[in-house]
């Protein structure tokens, strides 16, 4: 069943980017002024992705637990710093960079050793080729969900400052004034998790399973991995996000339960 | 209950002093902006002060700020309701008699809030201030928004609440007829300083 995966070369990465060309002549014509973006994106995308390439290959090679923790580190700081850009409204002083980042270090990296100690068990069990991708794919989709739920929460706890104060003037604490807001976060952010998990398989095949079939492993077992993966994920994401909400909470919320927006840029 | 404050400060503000007694109405006027709802929201522990400000002898800081709010009831300007139905907004939700006493609908309490109108809003407003039974009231403008009739019904409603309950009252109003007639004294708030305007001897909130 195993075949030999198609080697790709130069040429045939220039053709796919005829298409984004393409794409870039459509746009302009619209001009809708993303063409740039486009191909700076495109530019980026190769650059890194080529990179990343001969990091991981050195990475693999040396297997070295130190490095796999430089790696982590980086992922980690990187993703905290995309938390941060995405907020409209950021937190003052080291809560903006602080909370986004310690929430996605205890959840993504919590869950990460959990898959690789006790479900997927390599050996060593820091396997560069198991633990940089299996954390990669956590961290990248529970940043996401916290970056949208943070930036969520900090909007409308600015928008419904009246209602909020109104609620605590009538004697109801800072938990209970602000829970509605929690759960409509949580609610949007665990909501496309939920919808890929329940589709995957039957509208598209996921794309960790995707790679692993063309690499030439027996679907079957491709669709294990794919099953930890996707579960894992919902993990990060929702303990993830929860713990930001709740961060944001105490940050917002000051020791005699007045709401402090003063606290937001 | 009788409120005072030694020296409350707020943002860039400087200290300011002033003691109600209980039972005792006192109106605060001033134009707009000049910072009476900044007052209001200080004294409710909404906003962050420093200085020391007690009810009946208890300082603030000795109870949760919880606890302080359920006393120092805050009536805002502009009133918002959040629940699905006006009702789950009440701990005891109001009598009949008590909602036609301010010419509301005795079914109002199922209805969406987004029913309401902005004089509805008010007085109902003011009947979910009055239902956590607080031992002195801020209020902001409480009347603003109601014709003549259900103004002087609000009136009397938040007065005889004061009347029964020997509460104290910081009464902000756009009107000085209405800061004599419900005020034992009236206030001007003008350059972040409050200034005496009258005084007028007789029995409290008559």
């Amino acid at each position: 069943m195993t075949t030999e995966t198609i080697q790709l070369d130069y040429f045939d990465i220039l053709f796919a980017g005829g298409i984004i060309g393409g794409l870039g002549i459509l746009l302009a014509y619209y001009r809708l002024g993303v063409t740039r973006s486009l191909t700076i994106a495109s530019v980026r995308l190769v650059i890194q992705l080529f990179l990343i390439g001969y990091v991981l290959r050195f990475l693999f090679a040396e297997g070295k637990e130190g490095y796999v923790a430089v790696m982590a580190v980086v992922m980690l700081l990187v993703a905290s710093r995309e938390i941060l850009v995405r907020q409209k409204r950021r937190l003052t002083g080291w809560a903006g960079f602080g909370l986004g980042g310690s929430t996605l270090f205890v959840s993504s990296f919590a869950i990460a050793l959990y898959g690789l100690l006790i479900v997927v068990r390599p050996e060593p069990w820091y396997l560069p080729q198991y633990s940089i991708p299996l954390l990669g794919m956590i961290m990248s989709n529970t940043m996401s969900a916290i970056g949208l739920s943070m930036d969520r929460l900090t909007s409308a706890l600015h928008d419904n400052q009246s209602i909020i104060e109104q609620r605590l003037a009538l004697g109801e604490s800072a938990r209970q004034a602000i829970l509605p807001y929690q759960r409509d976060c949580i609610r949007t952010g665990i909501m496309p998790v939920v919808n890929s998990m329940a589709t995957a398989g039957i509208v598209s095949l996921p794309g960790m399973m995707t790679g692993q079939i063309l690499a030439g492993a027996v679907p079957t077992e491709a669709v294990k991995y794919q099953i930890i993966i996707w579960f894992l994920i919902a993990g990060g994401v929702g303990f993830g996000m929860a713990a930001a909400l709740k961060v944001i909470e105490w940050r917002l919320f000051d020791e005699r339960q007045r709401l402090r927006l003063d606290r937001l840029q | 209950m009788a409120l005072s404050m030694r020296n409350l400060q707020f943002l860039d503000w400087k200290g300011l002093d002033l003691t109600i007694g209980g039972g005792e109405v006192v109106a605060l006027v001033g134009e707009s902006g000049s910072g009476k709802s900044l007052l209001l929201r200080a004294i409710a522990d909404l906003i962050v002060s420093q200085g020391a400000i007690e009810l009946n002898g208890v300082e603030r800081n000795s109870m949760s700020s919880l606890d302080w709010r359920l006393k120092v009831g805050y009536l805002p300007a502009e009133i918002f309701w959040w629940e699905d139905a006006v009702g789950a907004h009440f701990l005891n939700p109001p009598s009949q008699e008590s909602l036609e006493g301010l010419r509301l609908s005795s079914e109002c309490l199922g209805w969406n809030p987004s029913r309401l109108s902005m004089g509805e809003r008010q007085r109902l407003g003011i009947m979910r201030m009055l239902d956590r039974e607080p031992e002195f009231l801020l209020l902001d403008e409480p009347t603003a928004n109601l014709d003549e009739t259900n103004a002087t019904l609000a009136e009397k409603r938040i007065l005889s609440y004061i009347r029964d309950r020997k509460a104290g009252a910081l009464w902000v109003s756009h009107s000085s007829e209405q800061a004599r007639r419900v005020g034992n004294r009236s206030l001007r708030m003008r350059d972040r300083a409050i200034e005496e305007l009258d005084r007028k001897p007789g029995e409290a909130g008559a």
